[in-house]
Parts: structure tokens; C-alpha cells; sequence
């Protein structure tokens, strides 16, 4: 049977037909509802949203789109309405009703609109909320386009639209040449020229196969972008590798996605069977001589898969463990034959670049880094969420325009970009522009795209600590000195936390680190030095404080800190009645005091008290 | 692939064969570098680290085990640069705060002057060097043993634990153990064998049942034993 789709000019005639059919005073409701969406209640206001269809008056005038996420975390279940672009945050089901009666004759509802803390004022419109306001959405956009499990809805919103003008060029060369003119690097977190490698991997010739591989294995703690373009956007990865095939002559494609991400598993599943379906991917895509194929290659989840001679491992079904390179992948990988391998966002940066062009897309960021980067806003910071910026923005603008600053009062001391192999930068240095090699300058990495925000209450060596427990744990343990050199490491920053450490422990911290740095064999090992050596550059003062005079300035060190009650204690009790060792006593209404021999320091009774009256001294 | 390159080691401008590794190019012109994971006749791991040389110019240079590399047209390499015995020492330090009581680690340490131990002493018998895995897949054919886990829960043995099947009971993998041979004794069938193995009878216990065997164990208590 032939797939629909079957030539060029019936793909085009279709996509035309997909076009018209849109109507223009129908009002959609977009929900929200990538995996974090579902898990803050996107389910339940989807369900409450068919109920209110069967209502034939709203079905007639309203229409409900189920899409990925749309990146303000923060503020999820949310909801956004087309055409006009009402952001409606924190949607509550009983609020649906309403909502979609309102909707249907066109009005706003003003009390349910995100108000800005700071001026108070409400404000409508999605693309005017400060978060989105500076950021340039050119992939995390077109989530709220599209319905992730309908092709339809992708080809109608231009999708494949790239694939056919490379293929009625037909010249794979240009392809190459337009991605390494386009100035794209990857996303995966090097930063490696994509042309380049597309160029090395055409040239590859006289082999059986060919591979192309997605890397989806995304397992730095906090980072979630490539989740929410596979589960929000799964047809324009298929096409980017479709057109990066034809580019390379690459003959099998394999998508390696990490077993955690179950819907982004399902949807690209979908993608992938109405892919075939229609006649974009298979043998004699639309019509042409040009055949490829992807397939699904679950991970175990480890972080080192991630890395790509473990992840070839992996994907040939042996342990995921790094091996030396040379040979690199792109001569010698999966069974032996050339391999290609990009990142998730990568692939989606891809489609872009052909419809738009090489000379325009590179108009967007910087000179040494095009385009935009998709970054995981996190910790003591207001607006938490996806947010994609252009190439070149400060990192201050980051910080407090789009994540909207410090949360109670608190003052942020630092970032923390590029994932446990990453680094801190403190906010002494916060008009640094984001691009590989900034970030690399001063001591960090983009990695692929975490960025975690702390605050006087964050303590920095324990932040390395976190991270060290996090690549000692995670580490392949082939390397002696990753192995054995991170949990070194990660000993020496137990002492200090816990009120061991000595001055010396500090100077082999580092001799160690630059050692572990220096000997080891895949980027694992090569950048788990990173949270030490990039904290000690910057904070060594917060080392010493601990390791002199035994204090944890940030408060966090349980060894190094006690609680007390102060004079705003108004005797209430509540943080006697939540403390778990029975170490507070005091009479009503008079001031409260802690047996110091009781407390455990679990802090309970500081997050209890609503007179700040528990202090850490 | 046969032919030949050109190269610097140490300064030295020198012609090698393709395909070998610095670590053989190297020993051949006569430069020592130490190693703990690499044994000829095995595969090369690159696993202890101990064998990393210099590779490049400076500031690009880098640090990468010899006995993995291949050597390459222009390489240009230094074996015992500064900054190859800073690592060097750093290794060896690491493992004799872990694994002590070794006699090969031990030697290694006082060849390279190491008088310190600031980490905290442990007690492992296992560097994972991955010798005993490979003696056992490459030389005796059995793929009795193999590694496990990953990071800090990373071990050597069968697969579940149980006694394998497949193992010959050669004694290879104790034979090419560097941590562990001088504290294999029959009395003690449980450490007898490195780390990993501890679910296998080594073959002194079985000793009558293997007349014939193969046996590796070098100083082998049990054969001490049976000979009066
Ligand atoms: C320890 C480690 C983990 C990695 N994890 C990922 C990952 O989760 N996703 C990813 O795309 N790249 C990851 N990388 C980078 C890949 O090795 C590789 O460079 C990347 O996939 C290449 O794609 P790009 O050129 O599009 O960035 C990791 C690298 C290392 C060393
Ligand atoms: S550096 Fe670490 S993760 Fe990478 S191969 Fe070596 S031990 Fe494994
Ligand atoms: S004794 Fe068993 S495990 Fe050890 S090398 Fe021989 S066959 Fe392999
Ligand atoms: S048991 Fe011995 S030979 Fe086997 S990996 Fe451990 S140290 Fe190496
Ligand atoms: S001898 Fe090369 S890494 Fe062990």
C-alpha cells in the first residue's frame, strides 16, 4: 500500500488544505500538559474541559488543544487561549465553567489573570508577562502550536515544510554547508560545530550503514528541555534527522530516550507509526528515492549513557561505559559503522534552519554561538520554568527579568549552570553573556542547559557536595581516578560540612581535583572536577568559614549551626508542637526556649513559626 | 592499515608501526611508564590511569593512558613530564590509601617516592582494574566473571552471585590480580579470590577434582600443602 503522501506536490497540496481549514473567529483553549503540567493537575482541568464541550453552544465556538508543556513552571495547570494569547496561570477545575463561557463570547476574565507582584497590575496577554517577555521562543513556541500526537497538527503549523525544500533541492551538500553556515553548535553541551560533524560523517563512505542517533538520555538532575520538546514536539526531531540523513546519507536512525521519560516515550512512539503512515519516513519518503528509517532505543537511565561512546555501548545492548577516543564515533560507532550523534535540541534547531535560512537563523545570539538555547530556570528564584533565550543574553537579565529575582527577601549569591559537571558563578559576575565560551571562561560550562539559582540560604561547599554525591554516584567507575577520585572528593567535603575539616584537606581538594580533571578518560571524569574547582575560585571565603571558624554562614551545615529563639517569640507553641524530640519548652505567651542537647536541627520548628522568632546562629 | 607513522616521544623524532598503542611505542624505544591494568596478551582497559602521558602542545596539551591510544601521524608526546608525574604520584597515592596491603601497589608507591597519605585509610581488594575479567573472557575463554554496577557500587563477579557455571576454576583471575594475590589461601575460600570472585571455590579447595587443571595460583598454599 502506498502511503498517502506520496509525492511532493501532494504533500504541499495538503499541507495548503491543512492551512485553509482553520477558522478564523474559533477561539482554542491550550492546555499545558507536558509531564510537569499533568503532575501539577493538567489531567483534571482536560477532563473538566470535554465536560464543558458537550455543551453544543461552547463545542460550536470553542475548541480544546492538548499540547507540551509551555515552560512557566511555576505557575502550571495554565491556560492559554488563541487567538489573542490570554495566559491564564494556576487554573482551577471549578474555574473551567466560567472560563469557557467566557471564551466563547470573547471576553477576558480579569480576576483570574496573572497580576504583576511588583506593580500589581493584571496582565493579559502571554507574550507580555515579564518572563516571556525577553525570551525568543523559536522552539519551545511551537509547543503550544501543536498537538503532539496528531501529524496533522505539525504539518498544518509548516512542519515538514523543510523536509521538502531540501529534498526538491535536492543537494545534500547544501544542506551541510547551510547547518555549518548557520553557525549552529551543539546542545548536548560541547558545543561541537554541527556542520562539522556533518561534514566528517558525509565523507564517511564505502560503509554498510550509517547512523544518525538523538540523544535523549538527559539525565543531569534538573534539566528537562529535551523532555518537553519530545513530548511537545516529537515530529520536528523526526525531521531534523530526516534531513540531517539526506544531508550525511545516513541510512539508520535511532532515538535513545532515557526509560524515565515515559510520555515523551509514547509520543514519539505516535510520531513515529503516523510518520511511516503518511509517508514522511520509510522507503521512498514522499515519493522520492531518498529512504530512512528511526527506531526507539530505551536507556537504563544512567547519566554516563549519555556520554557517546557509552551511549553506543548502550544502544548495542553492553554495559553503557565510555571508551577511549580515538577512534570517534563518527568513523567508528554503533556495530563499527559511522555515527552521528546530536542532541535533542539540536534536531529541533534543525527545521528551522532550512525554512528560515542559514544567514537569518545565525542573525539570532552571537557570533561564536548562534540561535537560541533552552535553559532549566531553578531554585531560590521566583518564576521557575522553561525559558529560551537568544545566544549573548547576561545572565542577570536571566536571573531577575525573566525569573523575576530573589523569592521573600532572600539575595542571590549564584548560578549554577551546565548540570553536576557544570559550574557556580557568582553574581559579582552576572553580566556575562551566555555563550559556550564565556561560560567556559569563567570556570563553567553550558552544558546542556540547567541553570540553578542560589541564594544566602544555599550553602556552596554543600552545593558541591550535592553534585560530587551525585558524579560519585553516577561515574561509570572505569577510571581509578573518577571512581575513586569523586568520592575522594566528595569525603573531603563531608568533613568540611560536617565540622572535620582542615586547612590542608582544602589544598589536596584541589591538587585532587585538577588530577581527576587531567587523567581521566570521557567528559564525566574530565568535568567532575568542575563544582569544586569553580566554587573554590569563587567562594574559597565560604571554605574557610566552615574549615576556621566552624561556622556555615548560609546556615545549612547541620554540624556547624544551632537554633535559638528570639525576642519576637510570642509564646504560641507551635514550633514546640512540631518539634519531633520534644526539645522546645516554654510557657504561654512567654518566650520559648531549645535544649541544644535535643535538637536534631531538622528545622522544623523554624518553618513553623510565623514570627521568625527561630533563628540560626 | 599496515604502515608506519611519524612521531615525537620525549623529543625523540621516531617512526612506529600503525596500530600500536604509545604505551608499545614506548617500551620499544626504551621510556618507562608504569602501569597497573595493562597486561600483555589482554585487550587494553585503560582503567588505572597510572600509564597517562602528555600529548600535544602545550597550552592545548593533555593528559591521556598510553596503554589506549593510538598513535597517531605528528603525535607529539612526553612521558614523564611535569605534569604526568603530579598525576602519577596523585594515582599512586589514591591507591595505597585504599588498597594498602597490595605488594605490586606498594612497590609502585616506593619506586615513585610517595611519602604522604593524606586520604583516609581503607581496606579494598579490588583496584577494578579489570584484569581478572579480561584474563578470564580472553585467555581461558569462560566470561565466568564481569563487572557490575556502576560508580561506587561497581564490583567484580558472576552474574547474580551464584557459582558460576562456566568457571573453570583456573585460578587466571587470581594469577593477574594485582591487588589481591598475595592473600589467596585456601583457609579462607571466601577472600580467596579477589573481590569479585568470592562466590567461586578457588581450585586449591577443589584441588582433587582437578588433577589436570590449568593452575595459575602462583605461591598456592593448598599445592604446598599436597606435595608432602
Ligand atoms: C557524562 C556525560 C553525559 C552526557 N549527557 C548527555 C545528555 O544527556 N544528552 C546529550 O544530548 N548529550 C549528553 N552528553 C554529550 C554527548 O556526549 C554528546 O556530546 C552530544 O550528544 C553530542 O550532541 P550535540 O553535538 O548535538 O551536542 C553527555 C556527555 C557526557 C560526558
Ligand atoms: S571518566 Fe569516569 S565516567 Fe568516564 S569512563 Fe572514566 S570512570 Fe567512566
Ligand atoms: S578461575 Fe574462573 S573466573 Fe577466574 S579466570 Fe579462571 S575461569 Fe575465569
Ligand atoms: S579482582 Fe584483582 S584483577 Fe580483578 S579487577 Fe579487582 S584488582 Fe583487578
Ligand atoms: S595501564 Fe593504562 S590505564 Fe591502566
Amino acid at each position: 500500500m502506498t502511503p498517502p503522501l506520496n509525492s511532493l506536490e501532494v504533500f504541499k497540496t495538503f499541507q495548503q488544505h491543512l492551512a485553509n481549514g482553520r477558522k478564523a473567529d474559533h477561539r482554542t483553549i491550550v492546555v499545558s500538559a507536558g509531564a510537569c503540567g499533568l503532575a501539577s493537575g493538567a489531567q483534571k482541568l482536560i477532563e473538566a474541559l470535554q465536560a464543558e464541550m458537550h455543551d453544543e453552544d461552547s463545542a460550536a465556538r470553542v475548541a480544546v488543544r492538548v499540547t507540551g508543556c509551555h515552560g512557566f513552571c511555576e505557575l502550571e495547570p495554565s491556560l492559554l487561549v488563541e487567538p489573542e494569547g490570554t495566559f491564564y496561570p494556576r487554573v482551577a477545575v471549578k474555574q473551567v465553567s466560567r472560563l469557557v463561557k467566557a471564551v466563547a463570547c470573547g471576553e477576558v476574565i480579569n480576576d483570574l489573570l496573572w497580576t504583576d507582584p511588583d506593580t500589581g497590575k493584571s496582565v493579559a496577554r502571554m507574550e507580555d508577562l515579564p518572563f516571556y517577555s525577553k525570551q525568543v521562543r523559536k522552539i519551545m513556541g511551537r509547543n503550544e502550536k501543536i498537538d503532539p500526537v496528531r501529524v496533522e497538527s505539525y504539518i498544518e503549523n509548516g512542519g515538514y515544510a523543510a523536509l521538502v525544500k531540501v529534498l526538491e533541492r535536492g543537494d545534500p551538500g547544501w544542506v551541510v554547508e547551510e547547518v555549518a553556515r548557520s553557525g549552529l553548535r551543539g546542545r548536548g553541551g560541547a558545543g561541537f560545530p554541527t556542520g562539522v560533524k556533518w561534514r566528517l560523517l558525509a565523507k564517511q563512505s564505502g560503509r554498510e550503514h550509517k547512523f544518525l542517533v538523538c540523544n535523549a538520555d538527559e539525565g543531569d538532575p534538573g534539566a528537562y528541555m529535551d523532555r518537553s520538546i519530545l513530548e511537545g514536539n516529537p515530529h520536528c526531531i523526526l525531521e531534523g534527522m530526516l534531513i540531517g540523513a539526506y544531508a550525511t546519507g545516513a541510512t539508520q536512525g535511532i532515538l535513545y530516550i532515557r526509560n524515565e521519560y515515559p510520555l515523551a516515550i509514547a509520543h514519539v512512539r505516535t510520531a513515529l507509526e503516523q510518520a511511516y503512515e503518511q509517508g514522511v519516513l520509510g522507503n521512498h519518503i514522499l515519493g522520492t528515492e531518498f529512504c530512512f528509517d528511526i527506531q526507539i532505543v530505551q536507556g537504563a537511565g544512567a547519566f554516563v549513557c549519555g556520554e557517546e561512546t557509552a551511549l553506543i555501548r548502550s544502544i548495542e545492548g553492553k554495559m553503557g561505559e565510555p571508551r577511549q577516543r580515538p577512534p570517534f564515533p563518527i568513523e567508528q560507532g554503533i556495530h563499527g559503522e559511522p555515527t552521528g550523534i546530536n542532541n535533542v535540541e539540536t534536531w529541533a534547531n534543525i527545521p528551522l534552519i532550512i525554512l528560515e535560512g542559514a544567514e537569518n537563523y545565525a542573525g539570532t545570539g552571537t557570533s561564536g554561538s548562534a540561535g537560541t538555547k533552552v535553559f532549566s530556570l531553578v531554585g531560590k528564584i521566583k518564576n521557575t520554568g522553561l525559558v529560551e533565550v537568544p545566544m549573548g543574553i547576561t545572565i542577570r537579565e536571566i536571573v531577575y527579568d525573566i525569573g523575576g529575582g530573589a523569592v521573600d527577601g532572600a539575595s542571590i549569591k549564584a548560578v549554577q549552570t551546565g548540570g553536576p559537571s557544570g559550574g557556580c558563578i557568582p553574581v559579582s559576575r552576572f553580566d556575562l553573556p551566555i555563550d559556550y565560551d564565556s561560560l567556559a571562561k569563567a570556570g563553567s560550562i553550558m552544558g546542556s542547559g540547567g541553570m540553578i539559582v542560589m541564594d544566602n540560604h544555599t550553602c556552596i561547599v554543600d552545593v558541591a557536595k550535592y553534585f560530587m554525591g551525585f558524579l560519585k554516584d553516577e561515574s561509570c567507575g572505569k577510571c581509578y581516578t573518577c571512581r575513586k577520585g569523586t568520592q575522594r572528593m566528595y569525603e573531603i567535603l563531608e568533613d568540611i560540612t560536617e565540622g572535620r575539616g582542615r586547612k590542608e584537606q582544602l589544598e589536596l581538594l584541589e591538587e585532587l581535583a585538577l588530577v581527576v580533571k587531567d587523567t581521566t578518560m570521557c567528559g564525566l571524569g574530565q568535568t567532575a572536577a568542575n563544582p569544586v574547582l569553580s566554587t573554590l575560585r569563587y567562594f574559597r571565603e565560604e571554605y574557610l568559614e566552615h574549615i576556621k571558624n566552624g561556622q556555615c554562614p548560609a546556615g545549612v551545615c547541620k554540624a556547624l549551626i544551632s537554633y535559638s529563639i528570639n525576642e519576637h517569640c510570642t509564646g504560641c507553641g507551635v514550633c514546640a508542637s512540631n518539634c519531633p524530640t520534644e526539645a522546645i519548652a516554654g510557657e504561654r505567651k512567654e518566650r520559648h526556649s531549645i535544649d541544644a542537647s535535643k535538637c536534631i536541627k531538622c528545622g522544623n520548628c523554624r518553618s513553623a513559626c510565623k514570627f521568625n522568632a527561630v533563628e540560626v546562629v | 592499515m599496515n604502515g608506519s607513522i611519524h612521531m615525537t616521544l620525549n623529543g625523540l623524532e621516531v617512526s612506529v608501526e600503525t596500530g600500536m598503542t604509545i604505551l608499545d611505542a614506548a617500551r620499544f624505544f626504551g621510556f618507562p611508564i608504569p602501569t597497573l591494568c595493562h597486561m600483555e596478551g589482554l585487550s587494553p582497559y585503560g582503567a588505572c590511569r597510572l600509564c597517562v602521558v602528555e600529548i600535544g602542545d602545550a597550552p592545548q596539551s593533555k593528559l591521556v593512558s598510553s596503554c589506549t591510544y593510538p598513535v597517531e601521524e605528528g603525535l607529539i608526546v612526553r612521558t614523564a613530564s611535569a605534569r604526568v608525574l603530579r598525576a602519577r604520584k596523585m594515582i599512586l597515592e589514591l591507591l595505597l590509601a585504599s588498597c594498602p596491603q597490595s605488594k605490586v601497589i606498594q612497590d609502585l608507591a616506593s619506586e615513585h617516592d610517595i611519602r604522604q597519605q593524606r586520604f583516609r585509610q581503607e581496606h579494598e581488594d579490588c583496584i577494578l582494574c579489570g584484569l581478572c575479567v579480561r584474563m578470564c573472557e580472553e585467555q581461558m575463554m569462560a566470561k565466568a566473571i564481569g563487572f557490575r554496577g556502576r560508580g561506587e557500587k561497581r564490583s567484580i563477579g558472576t552474574p547474580f552471585d551464584i557459582h558460576s557455571e562456566v568457571c573453570r576454576l583456573c585460578g587466571g583471575c587470581i594469577y593477574v590480580c594485582p591487588a589481591c594475590q598475595l592473600r589467596c589461601t585456601y583457609t579462607e575460600p571466601d577472600k580467596a579470590i579477589c573481590g569479585g570472585c568470592v562466590n567461586i571455590s578457588p581450585p586449591c579447595v577443589e584441588k582433587d577434582s582437578y588433577d589436570d587443571m590449568m593452575c595459575y595460583m602462583a605461591p598456592c598454599v593448598a599445592c604446598e600443602i599436597k606435595k608432602d
